[in-house]
C-alpha cells in the first residue's frame, strides 16, 4: 500500500477550502456539458439551461459537498495531530532507549513515589472515605458517651436500658447490639477429637438485620432462638472454611461448643467481618445470639448500634434520646437507677466510631506520601533538567528545521508522560504488593484492614496523579527549553553559557525544595518516633517480658454459690500448684481477665464512713484473680496478696490500684480500710500499681481485684512468669493443663508482651510507615543533591583544570565542591526547619509525650541530611579533584 | 426518480464509477459521458448524484483525487483507483454477474420447480 495516507494529497490538492473546491468542480462539469451542447448546435442559453436540468438540484449537490468536505478535514486534521503523536511517541522512545540509566531512574523514582500513594490512597479510601461495607451505612449510628478513661464499661448498656430504650427512641428503625465483653478463645469446639479454641460473640438477635447483612447459607436468628430457647450459632465465613473444610451442607447441623450441642443455621458472607468493624485485629468464629433476659442483673453489658430512619439526622437522634434519657434505668428493679444514662446516650455515626480515631494518622500518611510525591516530581524534573541542558542543541536544530515551538514542549511532556507512564506501572505493582501484604497483618489493630484492596478508584488516582506529575513537572524543562534564544544556544559551545548558569539556578532551586520537602518529612517520622519510644517506655504496671498466659477450662458447676466457689478454689488450686512446679516456672496465678483487653465494671464501692456526692464515685474496673495472679504479671503490691484462706466463708478482702487508694483515701494508707458494696463490706488488704487497662497511651482509672474464691470470675486466663523464653513452657504447660482436665483445649499459649505489642500496633505501624516515606524522601533528596554537583563538577571541568594547573591543590577543590553542597544543603534545611516547625503544629496531635519542637528530632534531621548532602556532593567532588587539569583544558 | 430506483441505482453507480477509472483517471464530467456511451444511453443518469458518489468514495479510500488540467485546458478534478478501489471493483464486479445470473436465470424459468425437484 501506499504509505502515504491518502488524504495528505487530497489535502495538498483540495487545498483547506473545501467549499470552493466544490464549486469549482461542479462548474467544470456544468461547463463541459454546456460546451458539448453548443457543439451539438444548441444556443449558448440552451445548452446551459440543458446542462443544469440535466445536473438536477447543483445547490444540494453542492452543500453535500461542502459538508463532506468538511468532515474530511476535520478527520484529515485529526489524523495527521495523532501521526505526529505517534511519531512523538516513536522518537521519544528511540531517545529514552539510548539512555537507559536515565529512563530507569526516572521510572525508578516515579514508580517509588506512585507505589506510596497509590498503597495510602487505598488505606485512606478503605478507612476514611468508603462507606461501611453495610447498605445505607450512613443511616448506621454508634451510641455511647463521650470516650472517657473507663472505656467499654461506660459505653455499654444493660438489658433493660437496651429495651427501653429501644421503646421510646422514635427516630431509629432499629436498634442493636452485641456483648461487649467476650474475649478471644471464650468457646471450645467440642465432640471432635481435642477440643479447639473458638471466639463467639453473642449478639442481640437482630444484630444482622440492623446492619444488613444476609447470610451467605441458611437463615439468620429465629425470634425463638434470640430470646435463648434453642440454641442456635451463624459462623463466620473464615471459619466456617478454615474448620469445617466449607462444608457445604452444614446449615441444619449440630456442633458442640463447650460440651453443649447447637444448632448452626447460617455461614455468614465472606464481606461481613465483626473484627474489622467493631474490634480491629482481633477475629471472630462464630455468632451467638444473646438472651438479653438472662443478662437482666449483669449490669452493663451491650453496645448499642441503631439505624436510624431515613432522613434522620444524628443531630435529630441526639435531641430524641437526650428526651428518653431520663426515663430509662439501669435495671428496672431498682427504681433509684432511673435516669442513670442521662447525658450517657449519645447517638454518632459508626463511621466515625470505627475509623474517627484514625483520621488523623491517615491524613498525615496521605500528606506524607504527597510529599513524597513532590520530591519524586522535582527530583524528575531536575534530571529531565539535567538531560534538556545537553540536548539544547538538538532542539535548538529542530527549531531552526522548523519544528514549532508548541512541538518540543509537547515532545518534552509526551516523554515525561511516558515515564510517569512507566512509573505508573511499576507504581501499581508495588502498591498491589504492598497492600496484599497490609491486608494480611491480622495483628495490626486497625480496622477495615482485611477489606483493603487495589480497585479501580485507586487505578484512577494512578492515572490521575501519573500524568499530573508528568504534564506539571515535564512542563518545567519543556518551558524553559522553548523559551532559550536559539541563536545563543547554537552558538554556545556548550560551557559556562548563560543558558547552562541559568538552568543551574533552577535546577540548585528544584534541590533545595526537595531537601526542605524531606526534611518535613524526616521530622514528622523523628517525632512519631520519639512518641513510639515514649509509649513503649510507658510503666504498664506491669512486667510483660517472660510472662505469658493461656486460657483454661474448668467446670464449676455446683448445687450452691457456695459449693461452686469451692470447687472453684480447689481447681484453680491445683492447676496452680502443678504449674508452679514446672521447672523454670517462678510464679503463676489466674485472673479472668487480662490488662489492655476489653474492661467491665461491677459496682461502685464506697469506702466506709465516707460520703460522696453522686456521680463523683468512680466505677472500678473489675479483676477476678487467684493468689499469686499479681506476681506473675509482675504488678507491684503494697501489703498482701490474696490466699487460698480467702474463701467463702472468710471475710471478704479486696486488692485495689494505687488511683482508686488516692481517690478514696487520699493521702493515707488504704490497707486495712474497709469499702462497701452496698450492704457487704470488703477489706483492702493490698494496694497494687495501676495497670493500663485499655491502652498504652490512655490515663488509667480506679481498679478493684476480687478473689476468685469470693466472687464468680468469667473464665480463667492462668498466667506465668518464667526463668526462660515462655514460648518453651507451651508444651509442658498444656500437658499439666490436661492431666488435670481432658476437656482442656489447645488453647493459644500467648506471651504477654505480644498483648502490649497488638495495643501499641497502630502507632508502630504508622511510624513504620511514615518513618520508610522519610527514608525514600531522604534517598531522593541525595540523588538530587548528587545529581545537580555531579553535573556542575562536569561543567566546571576546564574551570576547574585552569585552577588546578594555577595551583590549586586537590583537598582545596574537593573542599569547594563539598561548601557548594553544604550551601544548597544548609539552604533547604533552612526552609525544611521552618516547613517542619508548622507541620510538627498539625501533627501535634498524634504525639505522646513528645513535644513537636522536640530538640533531639530536629538535631537528628539536620545530622541526617546533613551527612546524606556530604555523602552525595562527595562522590563529584572526588572525581573534581582527579581531573588532569592538561586533559580538561584540551578537551571541549 | 423515485425512492426504490435511486437506492438500486445508487449502488450500481459506485461500481460504474470505479469501472470507468480502470483505464486511468477521468474527471467527473467524463465518467458521466463514459456510462452514457457503454449503456447506449439506456441508463439515463442523473449527473448531480455523480458526485456525492465520488466523494464518499474518495473518503472511504476507494478513490484519489487531484487537480489537473482538462482536454480542453480548464481546471478539472481528476480521480483514480487506488488499490483498494481495484479490489472493491473486482470483488462488485463478480457480485453483480452473479446478481445478474440469477435474476435473468429466475426471470426465464419455464416452469414452477426444477425439472429434477419435480422428479
Amino acid at each position: 500500500m501506499n504509505s502515504q495516507p491518502f488524504w495528505r494529497r487530497y489535502a495538498r490538492f483540495f487545498g483547506p477550502d473545501p467549499a470552493a473546491d466544490v464549486k469549482d468542480e461542479l462548474r467544470f462539469h456544468l461547463e463541459a456539458k454546456r460546451d458539448d451542447l453548443i457543439a451539438q448546435g444548441l444556443s449558448p442559453e440552451a445548452a446551459r439551461k440543458e446542462a443544469e436540468r440535466q445536473f438536477g438540484d447543483v445547490r444540494a449537490v453542492q452543500n453535500l459537498g461542502q459538508k463532506l468536505g468538511e468532515k474530511m478535514e476535520q478527520h484529515k486534521r485529526l489524523q495527521e495531530y495523532w501521526a505526529e503523536c505517534l511519531w512523538d511517541v516513536r522518537y521519544t522512545l528511540r531517545k529514552l532507549a539510548r539512555d537507559p540509566g536515565f529512563a530507569a531512574v526516572s521510572i525508578l523514582i516515579l514508580g517509588l513515589a506512585i507505589g506510596a500513594n497509590v498503597a495510602v490512597f487505598s488505606v485512606v479510601n478503605t478507612l476514611l472515605l468508603r462507606p461501611l461495607p453495610f447498605p445505607k451505612s450512613q443511616e448506621l449510628v454508634w451510641i455511647a458517651p463521650p470516650p472517657s478513661s473507663c472505656g467499654f464499661s461506660c459505653a455499654t448498656y444493660s438489658s433493660d436500658a437496651y429495651d427501653e430504650f429501644r421503646a421510646e427512641s422514635r427516630v431509629y428503625q432499629d436498634l442493636t447490639g452485641y456483648f461487649a465483653f467476650s474475649t478471644a478463645d471464650n468457646l471450645r469446639l467440642t465432640g471432635r477429637g481435642v477440643p479447639e479454641p473458638a471466639t463467639g460473640i453473642s449478639v442481640i438477635g437482630n444484630f444482622f438485620e440492623v446492619l444488613g447483612v444476609r447470610p451467605a447459607m441458611g437463615r439468620l436468628f429465629t425470634t425463638d432462638e434470640a430470646r435463648g430457647k434453642q440454641p442456635a450459632a451463624l459462623l463466620a465465613n473464615a471459619y466456617w472454611r478454615r474448620e469445617f473444610a466449607a462444608d457445604p451442607g452444614i446449615v441444619g447441623k449440630a456442633i458442640e461448643l463447650n460440651g453443649t450441642p447447637v444448632t448452626v443455621v447460617g455461614v455468614l458472607p465472606d464481606t461481613f467481618d465483626f473484627g474489622g468493624v467493631f474490634s480491629p485485629g482481633a477475629k471472630v468464629d462464630l455468632f451467638s445470639p444473646l438472651d438479653l433476659d438472662q443478662a437482666r442483673d449483669w449490669g452493663n453489658i451491650v453496645t448499642l448500634i441503631g439505624r436510624l430512619k431515613p432522613g434522620v439526622t444524628v443531630a435529630q437522634a441526639l435531641d430524641d434520646a437526650n428526651r428518653v434519657a431520663p426515663d430509662i434505668y439501669f435495671n428496672t428493679k431498682y427504681p433509684q437507677t432511673r435516669g442513670r444514662y442521662q447525658g450517657d446516650l449519645i447517638p454518632g455515626q459508626l463511621k466515625d466510631y470505627v475509623t474517627g480515631k484514625l483520621r488523623h494518622s491517615l491524613i498525615a500518611l496521605w500528606c506524607a506520601v504527597g510529599a513524597i510525591l513532590l520530591i519524586a516530581g522535582v527530583n524528575l524534573s531536575n534530571l529531565l533538567l539535567a538531560r534538556a541542558t545537553a540536548r539544547a542543541k538538538e532542539f535548538a536544530m529542530r527549531s531552526a528545521l522548523g519544528a514549532s515551538r508548541s512541538r518540543i514542549v509537547r515532545q518534552l511532556v509526551l516523554e515525561t508522560l511516558l515515564l510517569s507512564g512507566g512509573g505508573a506501572v511499576l507504581g501499581l505493582g508495588l502498591a498491589v504488593l504492598l497492600i496484599e501484604w497490609l491486608s494480611h497483618q491480622g495483628s495490626v489493630a486497625l480496622p477495615l484492614l482485611g477489606s483493603l484492596r487495589i480497585d479501580a478508584q485507586a487505578v484512577a488516582w494512578t492515572t490521575l496523579i501519573a500524568m499530573g506529575t508528568g504534564i506539571l513537572f515535564g512542563l518545567l524543562p519543556g518551558l524553559r527549553m522553548a523559551s532559550g534564544n536559539l541563536q545563543e544556544v547554537l552558538k554556545d559551545s556548550g560551557q559556562g553559557a548563560g543558558l547552562g548558569r541559568k538552568h543551574e539556578r533552577v535546577r540548585a532551586a528544584l534541590v533545595i525544595t526537595e531537601v526542605a520537602l524531606a526534611c518535613v518529612l524526616l521530622v514528622s517520622a523523628g517525632l512519631l518516633l520519639r512518641s513510639f519510644v515514649k509509649v513503649l517506655d510507658v510503666d504498664l504496671g506491669f512486667q510483660p517480658d517472660r510472662a505469658a498466659s493461656i486460657k483454661i477450662e474448668y467446670n464449676d458447676t455446683a448445687p450452691s454459690n457456695e459449693a461452686s466457689q469451692l470447687k472453684r478454689g480447689e481447681i484453680f488450686r491445683q492447676i496452680i500448684n502443678r504449674v508452679s512446679s514446672l521447672p523454670g516456672v517462678e510464679a503463676a496465678g489466674i485472673s479472668d481477665y487480662l490488662p489492655l483487653g476489653p474492661n467491665r465494671e461491677w459496682d461502685t464501692p464506697v469506702p466506709q464512713g465516707k460520703t460522696f456526692n453522686p456521680g463523683e464515685l468512680p466505677d472500678p474496673l473489675v479483676y477476678v484473680v487467684t493468689p499469686g495472679f499479681v506476681r506473675a504479671m509482675g504488678i507491684r503490691l503494697h501489703g498482701r496478696d490474696f490466699t487460698w484462706a480467702d474463701g467463702p466463708h472468710s471475710e471478704s478482702v479486696v486488692m485495689i490500684n494505687a488511683s482508686a487508694a488516692r481517690f478514696y483515701w487520699p493521702g493515707e494508707d488504704a490497707v486495712d480500710k474497709i469499702l462497701m458494696r452496698g450492704s457487704e463490706a470488703d477489706r483492702v488488704v493490698g494496694v497494687v500499681d495501676d495497670v493500663h487497662e485499655e491502652s498504652l497511651e490512655g490515663a488509667t482509672g480506679a481498679q478493684i481485684y476480687y478473689p476468685a474464691t469470693q466472687q464468680g470470675p468469667s473464665g480463667a486466663q492462668l498466667v506465668m512468669r518464667s526463668e526462660i523464653e515462655p514460648a518453651a513452657l507451651g508444651p509442658s504447660v498444656l500437658q499439666a493443663l490436661r492431666e488435670l482436665n481432658p476437656d482442656q483445649p489447645a488453647a493459644e499459649f500467648r506471651p504477654i508482651q505480644s498483648i502490649v505489642d497488638r495495643a501499641s500496633s497502630p502507632r508502630r505501624f504508622f511510624m513504620l510507615l511514615v518513618g520508610s516515606f522519610a527514608g525514600l524522601g531522604l534517598l531522593l533528596a541525595a540523588l538530587g543533591i548528587y545529581g545537580v554537583i555531579s553535573y556542575t563538577v562536569t561543567r566546571q571541568k576546564q574551570e576547574i583544570g585552569v585552577r588546578m594547573a594555577l595551583g590549586a591543590t586537590t583537598s582545596r577543590v574537593q573542599r569547594g565542591v563539598l561548601l557548594g553542597t553544604l550551601r544548597l544543603a544548609i539552604c533547604g534545611i533552612a526552609l525544611g526547619t521552618v516547613g517542619s516547625v508548622l507541620t510538627a503544629r498539625l501533627i501535634a496531635a498524634l504525639l505522646f509525650n513528645t513535644s513537636p519542637w522536640d530538640a533531639a528530632s530536629y538535631a537528628g534531621m539536620v545530622i541526617a541530611l546533613v551527612a546524606v548532602a556530604l555523602m552525595s556532593g562527595y562522590l563529584p567532588a572526588r572525581r573534581a579533584s582527579h581531573i588532569n587539569p592538561m586533559v580538561a583544558l584540551r578537551s571541549d | 426518480m423515485d425512492r426504490d430506483k435511486l437506492e438500486f441505482f445508487r449502488g450500481t453507480l459506485d461500481v460504474l464509477i470505479l469501472k470507468a477509472l480502470v483505464w486511468g483517471p477521468l474527471h467527473g464530467y467524463a465518467i458521466t459521458s463514459f456510462i452514457r456511451n457503454w449503456s447506449d444511453d439506456v441508463l439515463l443518469l442523473e449527473e448531480g448524484t455523480l458526485y456525492p458518489a465520488l466523494w464518499r468514495l474518495e473518503s472511504k479510500g476507494l478513490l484519489e483525487a487531484e487537480w489537473g488540467l482538462s482536454e480542453n485546458n480548464r481546471r478539472a478534478k481528476f480521480y483514480e483507483l487506488t488499490a483498494e478501489g481495484r479490489r472493491q471493483l473486482r470483488q462488485d464486479t463478480k457480485n453483480w454477474q452473479a446478481y445478474a445470473e440469477a435474476v435473468a436465470k429466475i426471470l426465464g424459468a419455464t416452469q414452477p420447480l426444477l425439472p429434477e425437484d419435480a422428479a
